[in-house]
């Protein structure tokens, strides 16, 4: 004990006898940082940018992420493409924070197992992801992809996707009453378009299929930044 | 009763029945989570192993393997300890028995419905947070009977003195309860869904600030209290640096926090949140190498005995482990090196050196060395636990280096471009095959990692069933 500066007597004699105001300590100790990274977040000057290129998904294509968070593609696939040459080579355009505006969860995953998903939208035909989910092979010979037959099968419920869509208008999407009213109808309508054009490439599905959900989510992926940028709309910044 | 002087001392006062009940579900759930580990390795190395089952596929059982591995595995070892060291540093009997069993059976309660909800794809997505709501619910009831408890004790305490493992189970019990609260602000849609209130770079900030902390408070500072606790006893030596214990205990809880962005580095979130992601990730190596260096140097005089003690085996190859990662760690959040490694298995790699090396060898250490002292036998095959060591420790070598070399494969030929400013492998499908080789060898090192663990779990078994009683009276503790 003799041997201790004053600030570890201080310590020892005050801190270390007292657990109440040791633990008052620990709370401040542990909050000022995260303090200081997330509440500028919800500044305009500090915070993401909230452009106003970007529009909500349609509740199918809400129905379709859902799906997308219950099977886990986000385990295997980013939706993030940096601003590296190599990226923007293979990907295309790099993810502008504006475009995660309405992601309820964010989805910018941790390992790209599979490719960036980013930019997937529009990049294949329809057909294409409902052979991909159904035999990942076949269109993507040497894939390691599991089967996702089931989806092929598994039909979506409107009212359920419409508890979901309330749900999203509670937490700051910009859905109106009428979008929350008009969900059957949406769904039914978005989804005989992609059965439409499903059964123009030789494939026959109902329309209220998860399959064609999920489509919907996929080719919607990265739309509203693409044609963002290619408008001009999206701020500049040092790296452009 | 017994024969054992300290065992005489401590019957009447401690409640070991607890730390029994938390010991034996760290080992179920141990070899749990580390087979579910395996099971998605091969699935990556050889995808009909995904079984073309809905519950059996790699994206719904690898969020089951790290909540396993995590809040089962590690989280029961910490409470095992916790209630073992706390009563004792304390000399206090826990508050209240009552809460100690709500603890108890609404943690495994907690982990059977993970274990339920997630492979039928009820999930959150955020990671290390995938439950769904009302899990969430259930996690913050149990941890605040779990927080009462804990400072209940502190209040009825004994010794008026606060030994450096009770500053960091404190920092563990009350980071975790703010950290668990904001990431799972969420608004339900039904039963089983709900979105964060927080949307797309807003969330994605919050969650790894959530995250990360899962590491630095769930992974490391119960793990340093423990180290704290056990290693010394272990050895029979005191701790080497009192002073170190206060500096890296301050600067680690202060630092950890401010991590988080390292996970978005590259990413469009603001700049000045990388940057200070990036800054508090390098300067978090001194604390962490303070916290090595002060469990290495407690050894002093006592490095004969690691040759011939298991225990003393796994806990220095721990620390040892620990050291390492919290290098590889800092190295990967400079904005550089991550623009390599991020995405890649050299991730994967990181993260295991930390849970195999560090959790893992830590956790089999007091395991070993609480088994006797709770069930009063000697353990039934000490070889074995030898023989764990080392299959655990090459293990993880296989393991760590196969992904470190996947990882930087990967990362190189992601962003290799030619002459011609084209990209020199366009098809990403040849970057995965070109992985295969990598899979199997990390399926090889996973799967040593797990019969140590199989046998640890037969040697145990054997140990409290058996009837070796100790020959030996165990030391008492050593006055602090």
């Amino acid at each position: 004990m003799t041997d201790m500066t004053p600030r570890e007597r201080f310590h020892r004699r005050v801190l270390e006898n007292k657990a109440g105001l040791f633990a008052i300590v620990t709370t401040v100790a542990i909050s000022i940082g995260g303090i200081a990274e997330i509440v500028p977040m919800f500044t305009r000057a500090a915070g993401p940018e909230t452009p106003d290129w970007v529009t909500p998904y349609t509740p199918l294509e809400a129905a379709g992420r859902d799906i997308y968070i219950r099977e886990g593609c986000y385990t295997c696939h980013s939706q993030m493409v940096r601003p590296m040459r190599a990226e923007l080579l293979r990907y295309g355009e790099w993810t502008r924070a504006g475009e995660y505006r309405y992601d309820h969860p964010f989805l910018l995953g941790s390992r790209r197992i599979g490719p960036d998903l980013q930019r997937v939208g529009g990049k294949y035909p329809d057909a294409w992801h409902y052979e991909h989910m159904r035999d990942p092979r076949s269109t993507s010979p040497g894939s390691i992809m599991p089967v996702y037959a089931w989806l092929l099968e598994r039909t979506i419920n409107a009212a359920d996707v419409q508890a979901s869509v309330r749900a999203l208008k509670k937490v700051g999407v910009a859905y109106s009453d009428a979008d929350v009213g008009g969900v059957a109808a949406n769904i039914a309508q978005q989804g005989q378009e992609i059965a439409a054009r499903l059964a123009g490439s030789g494939i026959q599905s109902a329309a209220d299929r998860e399959i064609v959900a999920l489509i919907a989510y996929l080719q919607r992926l990265g739309v509203d930044g693409r044609r963002a940028v290619e408008a001009g709309l999206t701020a500049p910044t040092k790296s452009e | 009763m017994n024969s054992i002087p300290n065992a005489i001392a401590d019957a009447p006062v401690y409640d070991d029945d607890i730390v029994r009940k938390f010991f034996a579900a760290t080992v179920l759930w141990g070899a749990v989570g580390m087979l579910l580990g395996v099971v998605i390795a091969l699935q990556l190395a050889w995808w009909p192993a995904n079984l073309g089952l809905s519950w059996t596929t790699f994206g719904r059982l690898r969020p089951l393997h790290t909540n396993a591995v995590i809040f089962a595995f590690g989280g029961n070892i910490c409470f095992a300890g916790i209630y073992y060291s706390m009563q004792r540093l304390l000399k206090t009997r826990m508050y209240s028995d009552l809460m100690s069993r709500i603890h108890f059976w609404g943690w495994q309660l907690i982990i059977v419905a993970a274990a339920l909800t997630l492979p039928l794809g009820l999930t959150q997505s955020k990671e290390y947070a995938e439950l769904i709501w009302p899990v969430d619910l259930a996690i913050t009831i149990v941890w605040v009977v779990f927080a009462v408890n804990f400072f209940g004790t502190l209040a009825i305490r004994r010794v008026r003195h606060l030994y450096v493992a009770i500053w960091f189970y404190m920092s563990f019990v009350i980071t975790i309860a703010v950290l668990h609260i904001v990431n799972s602000l969420a608004i339900p849609a039904t039963l089983t869904r709900s979105y964060p209130v927080y949307s797309g770079l807003t969330d994605a900030l919050v969650q790894w600030w959530y995250g990360h902390n899962a590491v630095g408070f769930f992974l490391t500072t119960p793990f340093l209290g423990l180290m704290y606790y056990f290693l010394p006893r272990a050895a029979e030596r005191p701790v080497y640096s009192y002073r170190l214990s206060i500096i890296h205990f301050w600067a680690l809880v202060f630092m950890y926090i401010w991590t988080g962005p390292h996970h978005l580095l590259y990413s469009a979130l603001p700049d000045w949140a990388q940057t200070l992601g990036m800054v508090f990730s390098i300067m978090l190596l001194a604390p962490s190498w303070g916290g090595m260096l002060n469990g290495l140097l407690t050894l002093r005089g006592a490095w004969d005995r690691v040759r011939t003690d298991p225990v003393l085996k796994f806990m220095v190859v721990a620390v040892s482990f620990y050291g390492m990662s919290t290098f590889e760690g800092p190295m990967l959040s400079i904005r550089a090196v991550n623009g390599l490694g991020h995405y890649t298995n050299w991730i994967i790699g990181h993260v295991h050196s930390g849970a195999l090396g560090w959790v893992g060898m830590i956790t089999f250490g007091i395991l070993y060395w609480l088994v006797p002292r709770l069930w009063d036998r000697d353990l039934a095959y000490p070889k074995w636990a030898t023989s764990h060591f080392w299959l655990a420790t090459i293990g993880i070598v296989l393991y760590t280096v196969s992904m470190w070399v996947a990882g930087l494969s990967e990362g190189l030929m992601w962003r290799a471009v030619s002459d011609q400013g084209m990209l020199a492998t366009p098809a990403f499908m040849d970057i995965v095959n070109r992985l295969m080789p990598y899979y199997w060898l990390r399926l090889v090192g996973g799967s040593m990692f797990l019969i140590g663990v199989l046998m640890m779990v037969w040697n145990l078994i054997a140990t409290v069933r058996g009837a070796r009683p100790l020959v030996q009276a165990i030391p008492a503790p050593a006055a602090s």
